[in-house]
C-alpha cells in the first residue's frame, strides 16, 4: 500500500524554521514507524535526521510526536495509526536538526535527583536481602529507558522547562521504594522543591506516552504522598 | 573542518556494560573520558534479557566448577580454559557487587538473588539443568546498563555523549590516542591517551535478520583490523534459535528455561530427538541447526514451511506476567499474537560474535598469534575475544563476560598509565580522518554507490551464504561477492553534505568495517575445515581435534585476508564427543 507521510523536516544549516515535506512511500501495514523513516532516509533523502538504535522499543532513542501523540517509533505499526501520518521532534527541547533534539537538560535533570543507590552500611560478603514484596515497590519504576517522551508530553514541562520532569521523578521513585536504599529523604527534599513533584497537575500525558508502559501519574503521586513524611 | 585537543590519561571506547565496568574501575586514578556514539543507555547490553550466570547456588547445589565445565563443553572445547576458570570463579563476586551497587535482582521467598534454567547449564557436569542465571525479570541486561550508569553518574565520570571515535594513533607500536567526529556539529576531536579500550560490541549487522541494533557494526575490531591487528575466531557467529520470524527480535532463552518448548509444524517437541537429556534446553547451536535443520525438511510451519513455534501456552498467564513481561509484549508489539493462547513464530537470527579483537586475560589487546601485547590497548565485552566462549557462547554468559573482563580491563588501564608517561599527539593528527571525511563529502552522489544498497546487498547475501550451515561453494561465491562489493564500496557516495547530525556519513565509514568483518568471518570460515561449534560446515561435518582445536587469526592483507592459528589452552577438561 502506498502511505502518506509528513515530516517536519529543519536544517540549521539552511532553514531559519521547520517546514512540513510530504513523502509517499510504498509499505506493508505490518511495518514500524522507524522502517518508513529509513524508507525515506535510505532511498530518498540521506539528509534526514533522527536517532534509532535497537529498533524494538529498548534502548529508548526515538521518541518522536507521531499524529500529535508521543511514541517511540520502533514501537508503532503502519497499521495502527491514521494516515496521512504526521511526524514531529518531541516538544519542550532544542530541536538540532529535523527529528533530533538536544536531551542536555533532559539528562540534568535527572542527575538532580541523584538516581544511584545509596546505602552507607557494610553491605557484607554475600547480596543484601530483599524480600519479594519490598522488590515489587519499584518493580514499576525500574522499567524507566530515559527516552522522554513521558517528560516531553508534559504540559507543565512545555511552559516551565526548569520542572524536572516526570522521567526524574520515576527514577527518584525507583529508588525511594528500594529497601536498600537510605537516601530517600534528601531526593524528597530536592523534589519537595517548586521545580519538583509539586508541578504536576495530573494530566496523565506521561502515563499514556510511555513507551514501557509506565503507571508515571501514580509514580509522581506515590513521590509527593512520601514528601509529607519527611519534615 | 574544524579541530579540537583534548588531554586525557585514558579513554573508553563505547559504554555499554563492558565500557562502564570499566570505567568504573579506571575513573577514580586517572583522567579518562568516556566516548560513546549514542547515548551510554542506549547500548545494546540494555536488550540482554534472561540472565547472568554464577554458581551462587541460591536454589539448588552448585559450584563455579561445573559453570566452567558447562562452558568450555558449550564452546565446543575451543574456549581457552585458563580464562573459563576466571569467568566461572569471578562471577559470584560480580554478581554480588552489581547487587550491592543497586541492581533490583528478582528475589527468591527468603530474599536471596533469584536464579532460572538456561540453555547449556548443567549440575554435576551434565547431570540436569541448572538454577545458576540471575535474573531481573526478562530485562536482566536493561538493569546491568542501568546500574552501571547510575554508578558512572554518582561518580562523575567524565562522558562524550554522541561522539564517534573513528580512529586510532598508534606510533612505534605505542597507544598515543584516538580521533572523534562529533555528531551534533561535525567536529574533529583528537583525545590524547595513552590508554585506550576499545568496549564497542558486536557486528550482527553483516546478517540481514539480527536481534542486534542498527548501531551494531564492528567499530573496535573494524579500527584496529585496518591498523594490521588480527581478529580472532571471526568464523564463530552465534545464531540465537528464537528471534521472532522476519524481525528477528530476541526472545529470550529464558522462555525456555521457565519451561517454553519448540514445535515443528506437527506440532512435535523435536529437540527431543536432538539432545535427548536436555532437550530445549540445548546450547544455542544445537538447536539453531536443529530448527535450520527441520525448515529444510519440510517440518516447518507456515505457508512457506520457513519457522517452528516457540510454544508458552501451557505456562499460565502468572508466570509469563511475572518472569517473562517484556518478551511477550514484543510478541503483542509485532506480531500481534497473545503469546498465553497462542505459540509464538520464531527462527534463528544473527545474534552475538564469539570472535573478534583477541586479548589476554587481562584485556590486553594482543597484536598477533604469538601472543605479543600491543601496549596500552585493551578491548573487553563482545568486541574482544578472550576467549571465553570458543565456538559457541552459552546464554548469559555475555553478561557475566563484560562485567568480569569489562572490569580487567579498567585494572590493565591504571597498571599501564600509572607507570608510564602522558602522551602528546600533534596537532594534525587527525589529518588521515579529515581527508576521508572530504573525499566522502566532495563525490557526487549516486544511488548505485549509496550506502544503503551496498549494505542491503552485503546483508542478503551473508545471509544466504555465511549463515548456519557452510560449504566451501557458498563460502566462496561469497568471497566473490564481497570482493565486488568492496570495489563498489571504493567509489561509495552519500547526499548529505552537512556538518550538523550527519548519520549518512557515519554509517558510509561503518559500512566499512562490516566489510571487514564480513571479509574476516568467511575467509576463516572458509579455511576451517572441520565442525565446531556455530561453524557448521556440510562438507565437513566431524570436528577435527586433530588438526582443528585452535583459533584462527585473520589478518589484513592488502584487499585479502591472510590466516594464522594459535594452540587452544586446555585445562581440565579434554576434548570430548559434545553430546547433550
Amino acid at each position: 500500500m502506498d502511505v502518506k507521510v509528513n515530516i517536519l523536516r529543519y536544517n540549521p544549516e539552511t532553514d531559519r524554521k521547520g517546514h512540513w515535506e510530504e513523502y509517499i512511500l510504498e509499505a506493508d501495514p505490518d511495518e514500524r514507524i522507524l522502517d518508513l523513516l529509513h524508507k525515506v532516509k535510505w532511498f530518498d533523502d540521506g539528509s534526514l535526521a533522527f536517532r534509532r538504535s535497537c529498533a524494538h522499543g529498548v534502548c529508548g532513542s526515538d521518541a518522536m510526536v507521531v499524529n500529535g501523540e508521543n511514541m517511540l517509533a520502533c514501537q508503532v505499526l503502519v497499521k495502527e495509526v491514521s494516515t496521512p501520518i504526521k511526524i514531529e521532534p518531541i516538544r519542550g527541547l532544542p530541536v538540532i536538526k529535523d527529528l533530533v533534539v538536544n536531551m542536555d537538560s533532559f539528562f540534568d535533570s535527572y542527575k538532580k535527583v541523584m538516581p544511584y543507590l545509596i546505602n552507607d552500611g557494610e553491605p557484607g560478603e554475600r547480596e543484601r536481602l530483599q524480600s519479594p514484596e519490598d522488590r515489587d515497590r519499584f518493580e514499576d519504576t525500574t522499567k524507566c529507558i530515559l527516552c522522554a517522551a513521558c517528560t516531553t508530553s508534559c504540559p507543565v514541562f512545555w511552559t516551565a522547562d526548569t520542572y524536572v520532569g516526570p522521567a526524574a521523578i520515576v527514577n527518584a521513585h525507583r529508588f525511594v521504594f528500594d529497601s536498600r536504599d537510605n537516601a530517600s529523604k534528601q531526593r524528597l527534599e530536592i523534589l519537595k522543591d517548586v521545580d519538583g513533584a509539586f508541578r504536576c497537575r495530573t494530566a496523565f500525558n506521561c502515563t499514556s506516552a510511555c513507551p514501557r508502559g509506565i503507571q508515571v501519574t501514580k509514580a509522581i503521586e506515590d513521590v509527593k504522598r512520601e514528601t509529607l513524611t519527611i519534615n | 573542518m574544524k579541530v579540537i585537543k583534548h588531554s586525557f590519561d585514558g579513554v573508553i571506547v563505547g559504554a555499554g556494560g563492558a565500557g562502564l565496568r570499566a570505567a568504573i574501575e579506571a575513573a577514580p586514578h586517572m583522567k579518562l573520558a568516556v566516548i560513546t556514539k549514542l547515548y551510554p543507555t542506549r547500548s545494546h547490553t540494555g536488550a540482554a534479557q534472561g540472565g547472568m550466570s554464577a554458581a551462587l547456588a541460591n536454589v539448588e547445589e552448585d559450584n563455579w566448577n561445573w559453570h566452567a565445565f558447562d562452558t568450555v563443553k558449550g564452546s565446543d572445547y575451543l574456549a581457552d580454559q585458563p580464562a573459563v576458570d576466571i569467568l566461572c570463579k569471578e562471577a559470584i563476586d560480580s554478581v554480588v557487587e552489581l547487587e550491592h551497587w543497586g541492581l533490583p535482582f528478582s528475589r527468591l521467598e527468603n530474599g536471596k538473588i533469584a536464579q532460572r534454567r538456561f540453555g547449556g547449564h548443567t549440575v554435576k557436569e551434565g547431570e540436569a539443568p541448572a538454577f545458576r542465571a540471575c535474573y531481573a525479570a526478562d530485562r536482566t541486561g536493561h538493569m546491568i546498563l542501568q546500574t552501571l550508569y547510575q554508578k558512572c553518574v554518582s561518580m562523575g565520570v567524565t562522558f562524550f555523549d554522541e561522539f564517534q571515535v573513528l580512529d586510532i594513533k598508534i606510533d612505534d607500536g605505542v597507544c598515543k590516542g584516538v580521533i572523534a567526529y562529533e555528531v551534533a556539529t561535525g567536529d574533529i576531536h583528537i583525545f590524547e591517551a595513552r590508554a585506550v579500550t576499545f568496549a564497542t560490541g558486536g557486528f550482527g549487522k553483516i546478517y540481514k535478520v539480527s536481534s542486534n541494533a542498527h548501531s551494531l557494526t564492528g567499530d573496535g575490531p573494524g579500527i584496529l583490523y585496518q591498523k594490521g591487528i588480527p581478529l580472532e575466531d571471526m568464523e564463530f557467529y552465534q545464531f540465537h534459535p528464537t528471534g521472532i520470524y522476519r524481525l528477528g527480535i530476541l526472545l529470550s532463552e529464558a522462555a525456555r528455561g521457565e519451561g517454553g518448548i519448540l514445535r515443528n509444524k506437527d506440532g512435535e517437541r523435536f529437540m527431543e530427538r536432538y539432545a535427548p537429556s536436555i532437550k530445549d534446553l540445548a546450547p544455542r547451536d544445537m538447536v539453531s541447526r536443529a530448527i535450520a535443520t527441520e525448515i529444510s525438511e519440510g517440518n516447518g510451519a507456515g505457508p512457506n514451511n520457513d519457522f517452528v513455534y516457540l510454544d508458552l501456552t501451557h505456562l499460565g498467564a502468572e508466570t509469563i506476567k511475572q518472569k517473562l513481561p517484556d518478551i511477550t509484549d514484543f510478541v503483542r508489539t509485532y506480531v500481534k499474537i497473545e503469546p498465553i493462547n497462542d505459540p509464538i513464530p520464531v527462527q534463528p537470527t544473527a545474534h552475538y560474535a564469539m570472535g573478534g579483537i583477541p586479548t589476554d586475560v587481562n584485556a590486553k589487546v594482543l597484536s598477533d598469534e604469538t601472543g605479543t601485547v600491543l601496549p596500552g590497548v585493551y578491548s573487553a565485552g563482545e568486541s574482544a575475544c578472550v576467549s571465553v566462549h570458543g565456538a559457541n557462547r552459552l546464554g548469559t554468559n555475555s553478561l557475566l563476560d563484560i562485567v568480569v573482563f569489562g572490569k580487567r580491563a579498567g585494572q590493565s588501564m591504571v597498571d599501564y598509565v600509572s607507570s608510564t608517561k602522558p602522551m602528546t599527539l600533534s596537532d594534525n593528527a587527525a589529518e588521515d580522518l579529515t581527508n576521508k571525511i572530504e573525499n566522502l563529502m566532495e563525490k557526487d552522489h549516486s544511488l548505485e554507490f549509496s550506502v544503503p544498497r551496498i549494505r542491503e546487498e552485503l546483508q542478503d547475501t551473508m545471509e544466504e551464504n555465511a549463515k548456519i550451515f557452510r560449504t566451501e561453494e557458498s563460502l566462496e561465491k561469497q568471497t566473490e561477492i564481497l570482493s565486488d562489493l568492496r570495489d563498489r564500496y571504493q567509489n561509495v557516495t552519500i547526499s548529505d553534505k552537512g556538518k550538523v547530525f550527519n548519520t549518512e556519513l557515519l554509517e558510509a565509514i561503518e559500512l566499512e568495517y562490516l566489510l571487514d568483518m564480513s571479509d574476516t568471518t568467511v575467509a576463516s570460515a572458509l579455511h576451517r575445515k572441520e565442525s565446531r561449534g556455530a561453524h557448521s560446515r556440510v562438507d565437513h561435518v566431524e570436528r577435527d581435534d586433530k588438526n582443528w582445536l585452535k583459533h584462527s587469526f585473520a589478518f589484513k592483507n592488502g584487499d585479502s585476508v591472510k590466516l594464522e592459528y594459535k594452540d587452544v589452552e586446555l585445562g581440565n577438561y579434554e576434548p570430548k564427543e559434545r553430546k547433550y
